[in-house]
C-alpha cells in the first residue's frame, strides 16, 4: 500500500483572489510582513499499487486528466509507503 | 428480553437533558427496566423540546388549521394546500438557530437542506426558499462573519440544489448578539393524488434507508436546541453537520423519480434526532411496530455503536417503507443516482422498536406509551405589562428629508441586495417578480398562475405586545400577498422565544400565539405547519420574541398582478385604510423613533382585523381586475419609507400633496392596514370609489413623476441620493 | 431542429434550457443521461446546461468533463455540430478543452446573480445572427466561478481572430471595469471555438427568453440558431 499526497495550486501569474482575501484578513488580525499567500488543494490517495515509480507514474496521469487543470493550475506529487 | 443493564446514573439521566420525573415515566414504560444508554438516548430525544414541544404543545392545539382548501395541517412533515387544477402547494418553515450561531456556513446550509427534505418527502418539487434571519447588533463583533457565514451558506446549498431563493427577511438587534435566527421556508409543488405521508403500515413490508452515509454528525443537535446557550457551548462543535447540496439535489430527483412510481407505502426524512425520530415517528402514525438491522445501516465511520447509529444527524438521508416486493425498483432508481441504498428492517405489528446488532438486541421499547407519555407541560406564564401608547409630539422633529435619508440606509430598512444576490433566484425560470418587494411571485410551472410567497414578523412590536405583534405578523404577511394581487391560503410559523421556564417568556408565547390565531381566524388563512425554537437565549439575555410567519398565496392570472415600482408619470398616489388623521400617526415602536430619537417605547400599533381583511380584500380585487397594477404596503419606516421604495424601485419621483404641513408622524407613524397603490387618471374614479363604497379610507396623497421626493410647499430630495443611502448601507458594512 | 441537452447529476438548468429550446425552436430536445455512450443522430445543437454538476466539488466542471457522454460531444462538436455551453456547461466546454481558457473562482469570491449588460461582438456566427452589431443585451448571470482566465497570448489570438463572443459592459455599451461582475479577463463573457460551431457563455440567455419573467433578450440566440438549421 503506498499513500500519495497532491498539492494542487495555481500558478504564478493566475489572480488568486482566495490568497488575496486570505493575506488581507491575516493583516486585519494584525500579522505583519506577509509578501504573499497563495491557497489550493491538498488531495490524499491511499493506492494499493507498491511499486513508487508506477505510484508516481499513475498520480501523475490523474493529475493531468482530472486532479488539476494545467490551464491554470500546477501540481507536486509526494509519494510514500 | 436480553437487554444489558448498563447502570445509568444520575449524571447520565442529566446529559440527556431528562427530568427525574421524565425518567421515572422512562422506567415506567420499560415496565420497570433501567434503559440502556441506547434507550436512554431515544427517550431523551423523543422527550426533547424540538422533538415533544412539551412547552408550546398546549397553546399550538389552539390555533385555526383547517379550512376547505386545507388537504393536511400540522403533524406531517409540511402542510399541503389546494391550489386548484389538481395542484397542492406543500410548505413549512423551520428553525436552524443554534446550529448557525455555531457554525453559521454549515449550519444555514444544513438548514435548508433539512426543510427542503420535509418538503420533498412528500411529493412535492421545491419551488422556492426564503429565510427569515435575524442577527444581533452590527457593531457587536461576531455580527458581520456570522451574517457573512449564514448568506453564504444559504446561497452555497440553495443555489447548487437548484431551487431558487426568492425572498426573506434581514434584521439586526443586540437581542440577538447570543443566538441568532436562521428560519427557513421551502414551498413545493405536487400533485394531488401523488402525497406520500409518513404512517408506516403493512407489518412485513420493508425498511429502507437511502441517501448519504451514517457518521457521527450532530449527535445530540435535538437535545442542544432545546438547551440555554452558556460559555461552553462553542467548544461543542463536533455536534454540527456538514450538508452536502449535491447529494440533495441527486436525492431530490431520485425520490420524485420513485414517486412516480407505484411502490412507497410511507416516507420520511431522517432530520432532528436522525433514524430515531424518524422510525418512531413513521410507526406511531401508523399504529405499528419496527424492527432495524443496524449492522445494515451505511455507515461512514468505523466503530459505529448502536447509540451512535441511533442519534446520528448525518443530512441528506431518507427513511421509507416499500411495498412488499418492490424494493428493485427502488433499488434501480437510487444506484442510477449513485446513492446509498440499504433494506435495514422491517414494519411489525409489535407495536415495539426493536434494534438489533450483530445478532443480539440492543434496544426494545414499546412505542405508543413513548409517544403518548411524551411530556406536555402547561408552564406557569405571566402577561407582557402594556405600554402607554406614544403621542406624536412626544419627540422633537427634525427635518423630513434628513430623517428620511438617514432610515432609508438604516440597517433594517437598507437594500438586502447585497445578501440576495447571492442566492439564485431565477434558476427554475418561474421567478416571475425577484426578491426586493413585497413577496416573491413564483410561476406555477407550464400555467399563467403563480404562488406568492412572503415572510414576516416585527419582533419590537411582539416584545411590547405580544398579542398585537402575534397579530401583526400575520396580517403583514397578509397585507403583502395582497400587494402582488395574491389571494393569501395559509401559513406556515415558526415561533422562536427563549427559555419557556421562565414565565414571562412563557407569557411572550401564550400571548403571541393567540395573536396569532386570532389574526389566522379573522383573514381565514390557516396554519398547517411550524417549528418552535426555545431557549434562544444566552447567559440569561433572551432574544426578542420572534414568531416569523411564513405565507403562501395564490395569484389567477399573472396578467393581473402589482408591484412596488412607480409605472409612469402623473399617476395618482393613494394611502388606502388606516386612521385619517394627516396630522398624527402612529409612532409607538417605529423604527423612526429608534433610528432618529434613540428610543425604543410606547405601544406597537394596533391591528384591526375585521378592517385589515375589508381593505385587503378591496385592494385585491382592483389588481385582479386590472384597475391597477402598483402596490406596496405601508410597513416599517411608514407612508415615507413605502414612497420611497416605490420610487426607487421604479426610477421615478413623486411630489406628496396632503393639502397640509409636513407632519413626520405622518410620514413615518407606522399604523396598520394601510396600502400605497397608483393609478392612471382615467381610473381614478372607479378605485376611489370602490374603496368609499366600502367605507375604506381613501386618500390622494400625491402624484407620480420627476427624479425626487419632494413635498408640496417643502423640500425634496433627490432619488439617487435616496438610492445612495438606501444601495449603501450593507455593502460598506460588509467592506468595513 | 434537433438538438440535445447533457443530464449530469447536479445539472439543474436542464429543465430551463429544455423549455426554451422547444418554446423557441418548437421541438423539445432529447434529455440524454451523462452516462450514455452516444449522442442521438442528425444533431442540430448539442446544448450544455447550466448547474452544479458534481457539486462542482474538485473544480467547476471538472468531473463532467470526464463523464462518459463527453467523448461522443467531442467528436461531434469536432466534427461541426454546433455546441453550446451555459454558465456550468462553458465550466464543462473549458474543462474538456473543447474551447480555451479556464474559469476561476469569482473576484470578490461571491456567488453573483443579477442581470447584466453584454455587448454582441459579432453577428456573423450561427449563434449571433439575430443580434444587431454593436447591440447591448440584459442577460443574467448565477454563478461563482465565472471568472474568465487565459494567458495573455491566448487573449491576444481570441481577441485577433475574433473568438470573443460576448463581453460585460454597461448601459451603454462601454465595455468597462465596473460592468464586469467577475473580474474577468478583458471582460470576456464568452467565446467561441476556432470555427465558430461552439459558444460557451457564463451568463444565461435561457433566463430571459419569457416577458413574464421581464425581459427576452435570450430569444435572437435560439433563433439564430433554428434559422441556421432550418
Amino acid at each position: 500500500m503506498a499513500k500519495a499526497t497532491v498539492h494542487v495550486t495555481l500558478k504564478n501569474g493566475v489572480l488568486d483572489p482566495q490568497g488575496k482575501a486570505i493575506q488581507h484578513a491575516l493583516e486585519t488580525l494584525g500579522f505583519s510582513g506577509i509578501n504573499g499567500v497563495r491557497q489550493g488543494k491538498y488531495i490524499e490517495l491511499d493506492l494499493a499499487e507498491t511499486d513508487s515509480e508506477k505510484t508516481q507514474s499513475a498520480v501523475t496521469d490523474m493529475c493531468e486528466k482530472l486532479l488539476a487543470n494545467t490551464v491554470i493550475e500546477t501540481y507536486r506529487i509526494e509519494v510514500s509507503e | 428480553m436480553t437487554i444489558e443493564n448498563a447502570s445509568i446514573t444520575a449524571d447520565d439521566i442529566a446529559s440527556h437533558g431528562l427530568t427525574e420525573d421524565e425518567y421515572q415515566l422512562a422506567l415506567d414504560i420499560l415496565g420497570g427496566r433501567e434503559p440502556n444508554m441506547v434507550e436512554l438516548g431515544i427517550f431523551s430525544v423523543m422527550w426533547s423540546e424540538h422533538c415533544s414541544y412539551k412547552s408550546s404543545k398546549k397553546w399550538l392545539k389552539t390555533l385555526p388549521t383547517e379550512a376547505p382548501w386545507v388537504i393536511c395541517g400540522p403533524g406531517e412533515n409540511a402542510g399541503v394546500v389546494d391550489i386548484g387544477y389538481g395542484l397542492a402547494a406543500i410548505f413549512k418553515m423551520e428553525s436552524h438557530n443554534h446550529p448557525s450561531f455555531i457554525e453559521p456556513f454549515q449550519g444555514a446550509a444544513t438548514g435548508v437542506g433539512g426543510i427542503l427534505r420535509d418538503v420533498f418527502t412528500m411529493g412535492a418539487r421545491p419551488v422556492a426558499n426564503l429565510n427569515a434571519l435575524r442577527f444581533g447588533a452590527i457593531d457587536h463583533p461576531k455580527t458581520k462573519h456570522l451574517v457573512a457565514g449564514v448568506v453564504g451558506g444559504i446561497g452555497s446549498y440553495g443555489n447548487c440544489v437548484g431551487v431558487p431563493t426568492v425572498g426573506g427577511e434581514v434584521n439586526f438587534d443586540p437581542a440577538y448578539n447570543g443566538n441568532i435566527l436562521v428560519n427557513a421556508m421551502t414551498v413545493g409543488l405536487a400533485d394531488q393524488n401523488r402525497i406520500f405521508y409518513s404512517a408506516a403500515s403493512g407489518p412485513g413490508n420493508p425498511v429502507i434507508y437511502v441517501g448519504s452515509k451514517t457518521g457521527r454528525d450532530g449527535i445530540h443537535g435535538a437535545t442542544m436546541a432545546s438547551a440555554e446557550f452558556d460559555e461552553d457551548t462553542e467548544e461543542k462543535r463536533p455536534t454540527v453537520q456538514v450538508g452536502d447540496p449535491f447529494t440533495e439535489k441527486l436525492l431530490i430527483e431520485a425520490c420524485l423519480e420513485l414517486m412516480a412510481t407505484d411502490t412507497i407505502v410511507a416516507i420520511q426524512d431522517m432530520g432532528a434526532a436522525g433514524l430515531t425520530c424518524s422510525s418512531f415517528e413513521m410507526c406511531s402514525k401508523g399504529g405499528t411496530g419496527i424492527e432495524l438491522d443496524l449492522d445494515a445501516v451505511p455507515i461512514r465511520e468505523e466503530g459505529m455503536t448502536p447509540y451512535e447509529i441511533m442519534l446520528s444527524e448525518s443530512q441528506e438521508r431518507m427513511l421509507m417503507v416499500l411495498q412488499p416486493g418492490k424494493e428493485h425498483i427502488a433499488q434501480a432508481i437510487f444506484e442510477k443516482w449513485e446513492l446509498d441504498f440499504a433494506i435495514v428492517g422491517h414494519v411489525t405489528d409489535t407495536g415495539r422498536m426493536v434494534l438489533k446488532k450483530g445478532g443480539a438486541s440492543v434496544a426494545d421499547m414499546p412505542i405508543d406509551p413513548l409517544a403518548e407519555a411524551s411530556p406536555e407541560y402547561d408552564r406557569p406564564w405571566v402577561p407582557t405589562e402594556k405600554a402607554e401608547v406614544v403621542p406624536s409630539d412626544s419627540v422633537k422633529h427634525g427635518d423630513w428629508t434628513e430623517s428620511l435619508k438617514k432610515l432609508i440606509g438604516a440597517p433594517d430598512l437598507a437594500s438586502r441586495r447585497w445578501v440576495w444576490e447571492q442566492y439564485d433566484h431565477m434558476v427554475m425560470g418561474d421567478t416571475v417578480q425577484r426578491p426586493g418587494g413585497d413577496a416573491a411571485v413564483v410561476r406555477i410551472h407550464g400555467s399563467e398562475r403563480g404562488l406568492a410567497i412572503t415572510s414576516d414578523c416585527t419582533p419590537r412590536y411582539v416584545k411590547a405586545d405580544p398579542f398585537e405583534g402575534g397579530k401583526q405578523a400575520v396580517a403583514e404577511t397578509f397585507r403583502n400577498l395582497t400587494a402582488t394581487g395574491a389571494r393569501p391560503l395559509a401559513v406556515t410559523d415558526n415561533l422562536n422565544f427563549g427559555n419557556p421556564e421562565k414565565p414571562p417568556i412563557m407569557g411572550q408565547l401564550v400571548e403571541a400565539v393567540k395573536g396569532i390565531g386570532a389574526a389566522c381566524t379573522a383573514l381565514d388563512t390557516p396554519v398547517v405547519s411550524g417549528n418552535v425554537s426555545l431557549y434562544n437565549e444566552t447567559d440569561g439575555q433572551p432574544i426578542l420574541p420572534t414568531p416569523t410567519i411564513g405565507a403562501i398565496g395564490i395569484i389567477d392570472s399573472l396578467d393581473n398582478t402589482a408591484t412596488v415600482a412607480f409605472k409612469g408619470d402623473g399617476d395618482a398616489v393613494l394611502l388606502v385604510g388606516g386612521p385619517d388623521d394627516i396630522s398624527g400617526g402612529w409612532l409607538g415602536q417605529s423604527l423612526y423613533l429608534r433610528e432618529l430619537h434613540g428610543v425604543e417605547m410606547g405601544a406597537p400599533p394596533p391591528v384591526d382585523l375585521f378592517q385589515e381583511r375589508k381593505v385587503g380584500d378591496a385592494v385585491r380585487g382592483l389588481i385582479q381586475n386590472g384597475d391597477i397594477d402598483t402596490c406596496h404596503d405601508v410597513s416599517d419606516g411608514g407612508v415615507a419609507i413605502a414612497l420611497t421604495e416605490m420610487a426607487l424601485s421604479g426610477d421615478i419621483g413623486v411630489t406628496i400633496d396632503i393639502g397640509a404641513d409636513v407632519s413626520a408622524p405622518w410620514l413615518f407613524g407606522e399604523d396598520q392596514g394601510r396600502y400605497i397603490i397608483t393609478c392612471i387618471a382615467d381610473r381614478l374614479t372607479t378605485v376611489t370609489s370602490t374603496f368609499e363604497n366600502e367605507g375604506i379610507l381613501v386618500r390622494q396623497i400625491g402624484t407620480t413623476g420627476g427624479d425626487s421626493i419632494s413635498f408640496t410647499g417643502d423640500a425634496s430630495i433627490g432619488l439617487s441620493t435616496l438610492r445612495d443611502f438606501h444601495e449603501g448601507w450593507f455593502p460598506d458594512y460588509m467592506a468595513a | 431542429m434537433k438538438s440535445a441537452v447533457i443530464v449530469f447529476p447536479g445539472s439543474n438548468c436542464d429543465r430551463d434550457i429544455a423549455v426554451t429550446l422547444e418554446k423557441v425552436t418548437g421541438q423539445a430536445p432529447a434529455m440524454v443521461w451523462h452516462r450514455d455512450s452516444t449522442l442521438p443522430e442528425g444533431l442540430g445543437l448539442i446544448a450544455v446546461p447550466g448547474g452544479f454538476s458534481y457539486g462542482d466539488y474538485l473544480r467547476s466542471g471538472a468531473m463532467a468533463a470526464n463523464s462518459p457522454i463527453i467523448a461522443d460531444v467531442k467528436k461531434k462538436a469536432e466534427a461541426g455540430v454546433l455546441t453550446l455551453g451555459i454558465c456550468n456547461g462553458f465550466q464543462v466546454l473549458t474543462e474538456c478543452g473543447l474551447l480555451p481558457g479556464a474559469l476561476i473562482r469569482n473576484r470578490d469570491l461571491k456567488f453573483v446573480c443579477r442581470d447584466v449588460n453584454l455587448s454582441v461582438e459579432r453577428t456573423d456566427t450561427a449563434f449571433t445572427g439575430k443580434y444587431t452589431g454593436g447591440q447591448v443585451i440584459r442577460i443574467p448571470v448565477a454563478h461563482h466561478d465565472g471568472n474568465y482566465f487565459a494567458d495573455n497570448e491566448t487573449l491576444d489570438r481570441l481577441e485577433s481572430n475574433g473568438h470573443v463572443a460576448f463581453r460585460y459592459c454597461n448601459d451603454n455599451g462601454k465595455v468597462a471595469d465596473e460592468a464586469n461582475p467577475n473580474g474577468s479577463a478583458r471582460n470576456i463573457a464568452g467565446v467561441f471555438n476556432e470555427t465558430r460551431t461552439v459558444l460557451g457563455l457564463m451568463p444565461h440567455p435561457e433566463r430571459l427568453a419569457d416577458e413574464r419573467l421581464g425581459g427576452q433578450d435570450g430569444v435572437p440566440m435560439f433563433e439564430s440558431l433554428l434559422e441556421q438549421l432550418s
